[in-house]
């Protein structure tokens, strides 16, 4: 019997070509014993949601440089709802305004994260989520 | 509880969360399996390995896309990369060559982590190639962690094995070692755009030229056994050596033939029927093998097993010797 393990999806929704950020918070995750789903850049929405679908994720990372996300996480999250993954948790990294943090919060983003929060606080969060798991 | 008439009624989200099941070997999933297990049988399992940065995605997700336009058939992909001895982590990166089979429901993809296994696959692999089979996909394709010489578990679970190669990998004479080569059904030379590939199909063809017509009859992980009666009875398959360039299409067409046509060859001499028997033999054997342990555990008291090892640790007894005299029942 092998033990359950976290599976966290990690995607660049959207046309940003950076994924620096992206492949240090999954390594980080990797580090810390979980399952990394990483899909690379240039994902629509539905493509992030077709994923986190067929690999049945706990978390999905959102990565985005772009300046959309009022637009792409919204819609990630519409369809990942749409597609009966209510328990799935998001967040969101990247360059996010302070204005724009309550309305993906109303969302449903479950945390936000800025340029040089450290990885740990990530796993952290994940981990606490995921205590019962 | 997962609803198993959804899963085979075609309900994705249900059959992602029996995958899951099945890939962490709870009970509920090792029940769906019994279940399941009737359905399951009718897919064509397609095995894909090689070494790491061969190409094995991208080529996985060239194939994928063939057999849905071309053959109009359904496909799922199972693709395993390796789990951090470390830490137990993984990242799983495959799909990330296969964003061009996005929005078909006509394809299903799965990535697993190896968890701890050594032969290229995850140990519950198996089961989730079961699960897909169950659901109705028509082909299975199933990318093994890259590979390097004798990861060769995966020709136990396919019936079509490819083997993916690229230039400059080696030389000739890695082209006679034993191992993964010989486990190939079909060769392919991806990346033929670059330099070196003329030489590298040389070097393969070179190899099956020396006399490579004989048929495994794979009966477990590492035990593969060669017959000669099969030999003399039963037309060879030569494997086929294919160049593919996966990144422009380029080749695809071929290989998707020649998977179609070795799927004839093994119905036609009946060693279709014969591999799967072999696979559900060393399951059978290894099931039970894991049962009798378990029983044995249950009714002996660990005390005794522990008394044991202090002898084994004091060197008063060998190994071979403490495992007789428990088997035996002389061990007081």
């Amino acid at each position: 019997m092998t033990e359950k393990k976290i599976r966290v999806l990690i995607a660049k929704p959207g046309l940003d070509g950076h994924d620096r950020g992206a492949k240090v918070v999954a390594r980080a995750l990797r580090d810390a014993g979980m399952e990394v789903i990483y899909t690379g850049l240039r994902q629509s929405p539905e493509m992030i949601a077709e994923a986190a679908l067929q690999e049945d994720v706990n978390v999905i990372g959102l990565s985005i440089l772009s300046g959309a996300h009022l637009v792409l996480v919204p819609r990630v999250i519409d369809l990942i709802r749409a597609n009966g993954q209510e328990e799935v948790k998001v967040f969101v990294g990247g360059i996010i305004p302070e204005e724009d943090i309550p309305v993906l919060t109303q969302a449903g983003v479950s945390a936000i994260y800025g340029p040089g929060t450290p990885t740990t606080k990530v796993v952290q969060d994940i981990r606490d989520a995921f205590s019962a798991v | 509880m997962v609803d198993l008439d959804a899963v085979t009624r075609g309900n994705r989200l249900e059959l992602a969360r029996l995958l899951t099941e099945v890939e962490n070997q709870t009970p509920a999933g090792e029940q769906a399996l019994d279940r399941l297990f009737a359905r399951a049988g009718k897919a064509h399992l397609v095995g894909i390995t090689g070494a790491p940065g061969t190409g094995k995605s991208s080529l996985v997700s060239c194939l994928a896309k063939n057999i849905r336009v071309a053959q109009k058939q359904t496909v799922a992909i199972v693709a395993v990369d390796p789990s951090s001895p470390f830490t137990g982590g993984a990242i799983l990166g495959d799909r990330v060559r296969m964003r061009e089979l996005a929005g078909d429901p006509g394809v299903f993809i799965r990535s697993m982590a190896s968890r701890g296994e050594l032969g290229g696959l995850a140990s519950a692999t198996a089961g989730v190639v079961q699960v897909l089979d169950a659901a109705g996909f028509d082909f299975i394709l199933i990318e093994t962690v890259g590979a390097g010489q004798s990861e060769v578990d995966i020709a136990c679970l396919a019936y079509t094995t490819l083997v993916v190669e690229s230039p400059g990998l080696g030389d000739d004479i890695q082209a006679i070692k034993a191992g993964i080569l010989e486990i190939a059904d079909i060769l392919v030379v991806n990346k033929s755009d670059l330099p070196g590939a003329e030489n590298t199909a040389r070097a393969l063809r070179a190899n099956l030229d020396l006399g490579y017509h004989l048929h495994m009859n794979h009966n477990g992980a590492h035990r593969m056994t060669i017959k000669e009666n099969e030999v003399r009875n039963t037309p060879a398959w030569t494997p086929p050596i294919i160049q593919t360039i996966a990144t422009q299409h380029n080749g695809i067409d071929e290989v998707v033939a020649e998977i179609l046509k070795h799927r004839e060859y093994l119905i036609d001499t009946g060693l279709w029927q014969k591999r799967e028997q072999d696979r559900l033999r060393s399951e059978v054997y290894h099931l039970l093998q894991t049962g009798l342990v378990k029983r044995w555990q249950q009714s002996t008291p660990p005390q005794v097993f522990e008394r044991l090892l202090q002898k084994v640790f004091a060197r008063e007894l060998s190994p071979r010797a403490a495992i007789d005299s428990l088997l035996n029942g002389s061990y007081n």
